[in-house]
């Protein structure tokens, strides 16, 4: 596969970055015919996925494709470059692009949403913002992809148009954009100005050119500047962006968006910061209290929440903390596992969104206290969740597993106890909130048919496929995680 | 030949464009003309421009009187780009022009309206280009009076009301800066700007001239709608036509706004400024005043005319702002910021215009979901809407960007969140409009609309297009900006 | 005496500070549009005399160039407000005629009165 028909690791990355846009341009010209437009989303996300395995070949034979620099004006450009991390993350956004554009079709249609045009359109948007995020070589260029992907998903969160979305997308467009601009841009302006550049670099730029509390206000701004991270207390968002269509939960806030930060927070800690200059200046420990606070809380939160995909929200706002956390232990092993979870919580986080997207296909249940029995109308789809859920909380034989056995390991390796408690309660919490929907979907009564519960079976099959896909990748990736693993340790030079 | 007279000829071409378009009484002939002039004008402002990027500095005697006597007309990099921001906007617009002033304006009037536009037009320039203190005055009151004009020639009777009470203001306005004027003229006994900069640089700095400083800076501050100075601008604005409110509310005050940089950066010379009295503080205030008071106006605007109307007193808000620090990254971002308020101004107006066109409200409660209907001229107004924000990838980040970078040079990191902080009650302004126009479902009367006419919306798509362009490639503009600053504060002129 | 040469010295601007004051608070405190105007002549007027007042020398002639004449008044001051009174005619000419029509449409040119106007049709 290496070289295949683009020679150049450079076209296919510029291809990389077009294709999605494209799709966007394409998608309305055929507004009119509706398999069409879903041939053209399915086509490139086919496209997109095959480009970035070709790229992700290339880096992992230790390649860094990159493009010629956009110069904005002197002394700001847009650069594009991959990076290991960054190529991990591609790869899972691509990947999970393909399940999921089948995913949207059977959803969309099966609940006959409108506007479906739109939404396709933004979806590509979206989409691409993310492989910029993901590309980017520098802080600027991070930034303009994040404001992109921000303002590309708003109008996915309003999609119903009534006035709950309409108020939930205030939230997600306020909360996003003021974080953003009021911290992030500032923190990228000034650590331009103190580092004499935004590149990011192995080791660090900040590393020997700001004072220790000057590494600590930078890191506070960034932390917090980077809403989509969601640690408390910027995490409100996530839960309002809840009343968006379930593709858009399941692609966009449990992969692209909520990844989106972490990733950017991994990112900056590692190329900007530096893990060591970091350590060694003393003033990152407060991350590792907000992330796990953030941990322990959400879950608490989610325990009480009788809403699906609002205790799924909350859960995603724990698993980020838990990213966050790892890269706040600031050993390489725990980074790598950060990187891993990444990759794990997606596929699973996506699997139990699919799934609570086709239980509202098929049964219109919304709530967990309706879903008693479910499991033997529904049995792929409660299988596919339960499947999830044990990676959630970090079971054998599931990825979730893997990126958990690496930050503990981290954390014990230089004695970090309070992330190592942390790791354990939320554990144990987790199993707390998603054990008991297995077990009442699987073991309980189901109510009896009426009219507003009318019988009903599985989903309509591209829902049921999808899920059952990301399901399995689930358990794959726990036995093969050769691939994010390499990329994960290529990223922290361990290979 | 013609070259050598680029200087002049930029005024002359909109003056008698306007003067043929008072003989017609046909709108569509005067308007023919005053296509003809605005093109005209913008190929030699890009003729002039070019000369300059080439040669440097131009001096051009009018009637070959060799100043500090004569009328000297100078064009350097800064009013370069000043020229180049208002004949861009007054070429752009005239497509719409034609079809916007033919719904909104009577037959018999159209005609007066191309001549107002056009001698608006010809003042501007004639500000940017001279090189005078006083012949500055005269084009400052060509200007003012044909836009007091336009704007009475709006559809509601409110817009005589705007027209007059903005005739108060800006005749106020203009003669503060000519008694300015007059005060320096006593001191140096000089009008031109080299002159007068050579002799203020060795007359002491006495309170006579502190007093011209504070006339010249009140009456510019009036014309430029310096908060709290800016009470004429929303009423003029809403009740413009839509024509010469995109017209104006791209151009008008910027090309003050660049007055007031010459006196400061030029004439008196920054670093008299500086002296006892705190001028740049009081500014600093005022500018930060106007970035939150008059976006946070705008915020609970209704008519969505005035909501931008309120957003432009913000955005002249950074201009100043970046005046009062004082230093060449802050003046690159106000000089940038120029051009990118116009090119955004200008196509939000534009589209709202549009809007108008189709509609006949500008109201947001009549506008339920208009952008479902009329895509194109609301998908500009969301571009507009970025830029006005400071998203990345618009102009309005790069404005922004040196304005924080700026901040941060001087150490004022507290500026540098107050200017992002600001910006960010622009997402409340801007959503609102968004949420109403894209997320409400059309009500009976939107619903039967169709997207407004091409010419209406080829504008609109150029500027919006240009907000974008240059917000990813702009070394045109902050590269013209950031030379234009260098030359202003090594006190050339 | 002492006390007033330092006033009487400079007379010719006590008489223009007096008549651009005059003229600024007849602008801000009449409502009607007309008397508006009026003050607003006068301030533009106050510049007039701030221009040429200074430009007359002791003991100067007209600028004619003649002989045995050595002290000439300074020309450019007339020069400039020739052009000033110009644009000070055709700004009141405007607003003259503005009030014209705003007189026409609304029935008054008091500005309360159309103020209230204003308040009951919007």
């Amino acid at each position: 596969m290496s070289g295949g028909i683009f020679p150049e690791g450079n076209t296919v990355m510029a291809l990389t970055l077009i294709v999605p846009l494209i799709g966007a341009v394409l998608i309305p010209l055929f507004r009119k015919k509706p398999n069409m437009r879903e041939t053209v989303t399915l086509i490139t996300a086919g496209v997109l996925f095959d480009l970035v395995v070709i790229l992700a070949d290339k880096v992992l034979n230790g390649g860094v494709p990159s493009l010629p620099p956009l110069e904005v004006f002197a002394g700001l450009e847009i650069r594009f470059e991959i990076e290991p991390l960054g190529m991990l993350f591609a790869l899972v956004a691509a990947t999970l692009w393909i399940v999921n554009s089948i995913y949207s079709i059977g959803y969309m249609r099966g609940n006959n949403e409108p506007r479906q045009t739109p939404f396709y359109i933004c979806f590509a948007v979206a989409i691409f913002a993310t492989l910029g995020i993901a590309f980017a070589a520098n802080l600027f260029t991070l930034f303009l992809f994040y404001e992109i992907l921000t303002l590309s998903t708003y109008p996915l969160v309003t999609h119903k148009g009534n006035d709950d979305a309409k108020a939930a997308g205030r939230v997600y467009l306020v909360l996003l954009l003021a974080t953003s601009m009021l911290l992030l841009l500032p923190a990228i302006i000034w650590t331009g100005a103190l580092a004499g550049t935004m590149d990011f670099a192995p080791g660090g730029i900040l590393a020997g050119k700001v004072s220790p509390a000057m590494m600590g206000v930078l890191l506070f701004l960034f932390v917090y500047g980077i809403g989509k991270a969601a640690v408390m207390p910027v995490h409100f968002w996530l839960p309002a962006a809840m009343v968006a269509p379930t593709p858009v939960s399941a692609l966009l806030h449990a992969v692209a968006v909520v990844k989106a930060g972490v990733f950017s927070v991994v990112k900056v800690v590692v190329y900007i910061f530096g893990v060591d200059a970091l350590r060694e200046a003393g003033t990152g420990d407060w991350l590792a209290y907000v992330a796990g606070f953030t941990v322990i809380v959400a879950s608490l939160v989610a325990l009480r929440q009788d809403n699906l995909k609002k205790r799924l929200a909350f859960s995603t706002i724990s698993q980020l903390s838990y990213v966050v956390l790892a890269t706040a232990i600031l050993t390489p092993i725990s980074l790598v596992g950060a990187a891993m979870h990444i990759a794990a919580h997606a596929v699973s986080k996506i699997t139990l969104f699919f799934a609570a997207g086709s239980i509202y296909t098929a049964a219109h249940l919304t709530e967990i206290s309706q879903l008693n029995g479910i499991g033997r109308r529904m049995p792929w789809t409660m299988t596919a969740f339960a499947i999830g859920a044990l990676s959630m909380i970090g079971l054998p034989p599931t990825a979730g597993f893997l990126g958990k056995w690496f930050m503990l390991t981290g954390a014990v390796e230089t004695s970090q106890w309070v992330p190592v408690g942390v790791i354990v309660l939320s554990t144990l919490l987790n199993a707390a909130y998603f054990l008991p929907i297995i077990y009442n979907a699987f073991f309980k009564a189901p109510p009896k048919a009426d009219k507003h519960h009318p019988a009903h079976g599985e989903a309509p099959w591209p829902i049921v496929l999808a899920l059952t896909a990301t399901a399995t990748g689930t358990i794959l990736l726990f036995f093969f995680p050769g691939v994010p693993l390499t990329l994960a340790e290529m990223m922290m030079g361990m290979r | 030949m013609i070259s050598h007279h680029l200087p002049v000829l930029i005024v002359l071409v909109p003056l008698f464009g306007a003067l043929l378009s008072a003989l017609t009484s046909r709108g569509s002939v005067s308007w023919g003309i005053a296509l003809i002039a605005m093109v005209t004008t913008l190929a030699a402002t890009i003729g002039l421009l070019s000369e300059v990027l080439h040669d440097g500095v131009i001096s051009y005697e009018i009637g070959g009187w060799a100043p500090p006597i004569g009328i000297e007309y100078r064009v350097d990099l800064a009013n370069a780009l000043v020229i180049l921001i208002v004949s861009t906007i007054a070429a752009v617009i005239m497509p719409y022009a034609r079809v916007s002033v033919a719904k909104e304006i009577v037959e018999d009037q159209q005609a007066w309206f191309y001549t107002m536009y056009q001698l608006c037009v010809a003042g501007l320039i004639g500000i940017a280009v001279t090189g005078d203190a006083f012949n500055a005055f005269v084009f400052l009151e060509v200007s003012s009076l044909a836009t007091y004009t336009m704007i009475a020639l709006g559809q509601s009777r409110r817009s005589l009301l705007s027209a007059y009470q903005y005739l108060i203001m800006g005749t106020i306005g203009a003669t503060f800066y000519i008694i300015g004027v007059g005060l320096l003229l006593t001191i140096t006994g000089t009008l031109n700007f080299v002159d007068l900069a050579a002799r203020i640089a060795v007359t002491p700095y006495d309170r006579a001239m502190l007093t011209a400083l504070a006339f010249i800076t009140v009456g510019i501050g009036l014309k430029l709608a310096l908060f709290p100075l800016h009470v004429w601008l929303p009423n003029a604005y809403a009740k413009a036509p839509s024509t010469g409110t995109a017209l104006l509310a791209s151009t008008a005050t910027k090309v003050a706004v660049y007055l007031l940089i010459r006196m400061y950066f030029s004439v008196f010379g920054i670093d008299n400024i500086i002296g006892d009295f705190p001028v740049l503080e009081l500014l600093l205030v005022l500018s930060i005043a106007a970035m939150f008071f008059a976006s946070f106006v705008a915020v609970f605007e209704r008519n969505v005319k005035r909501l931008l109307a309120y957003s432009s007193v913000a955005q002249v808000g950074y201009m100043i702002l970046g005046l009062s620090m004082a230093t060449s990254t802050a003046l690159t971002g106000t000089l940038v910021h120029l051009a990118n308020h116009a090119l955004m101004k200008g196509a939000a107006f534009l589209a709202i215009g549009a809007v108008a066109y189709q509609l006949g409200s500008v109201s947001l409660e009549k506008m339920k979901g208009i952008g479902r209907v009329m895509p194109v001229t609301m998908g500009c107004f969301v571009v507009a809407g970025l830029s006005l924000i400071g998203v990345p990838g618009t102009v309005g980040f790069i404005s922004k960007y040196y304005l924080v970078v700026a901040a941060f040079e001087k150490g004022w990191w507290w500026l540098a969140f107050m200017i992002v902080a600001s910006s960010l009650i622009a997402v409340f302004y801007v959503g609102r409009v968004v949420e109403v126009a894209w997320f409400s479902e059309p009500d009976k009367k939107t619903s039967e609309l169709k997207e407004a006419p091409l010419s209406l919306l080829l504008p609109t798509v150029v500027l919006a297009a240009a907000c974008v362009f240059f917000g990813v490639d702009a070394s045109l503009t902050a590269g013209l900006a950031e030379a234009a600053a260098k030359a202003l504060f090594g006190g050339s002129l | 005496m002492e006390v007033l040469q330092p006033i009487l010295a400079h007379f010719n601007h006590w008489i223009t500070i007096f008549l651009m004051v005059a003229g600024l608070y007849v602008v801000v405190a009449r409502g009607n549009m007309i008397k508006k105007l009026i003050g607003l002549s006068l301030f533009q007027t106050s510049v007039y005399l701030l221009y040429i007042s200074p430009g007359k020398i002791l003991g100067g002639t007209a600028p004619i160039i003649g002989d045995n004449i050595e002290v000439y008044s300074n020309p450019l001051p007339h020069v400039l407000i020739l052009t000033a009174i110009v644009v000070g005619v055709a700004t009141l000419a405007l607003g003259l005629g503005l009030v014209v029509r705003i007189n026409e449409v609304y029935g008054t040119i008091e500005e309360d009165e159309i103020f209230t106007q204003e308040d009951d049709d919007e």
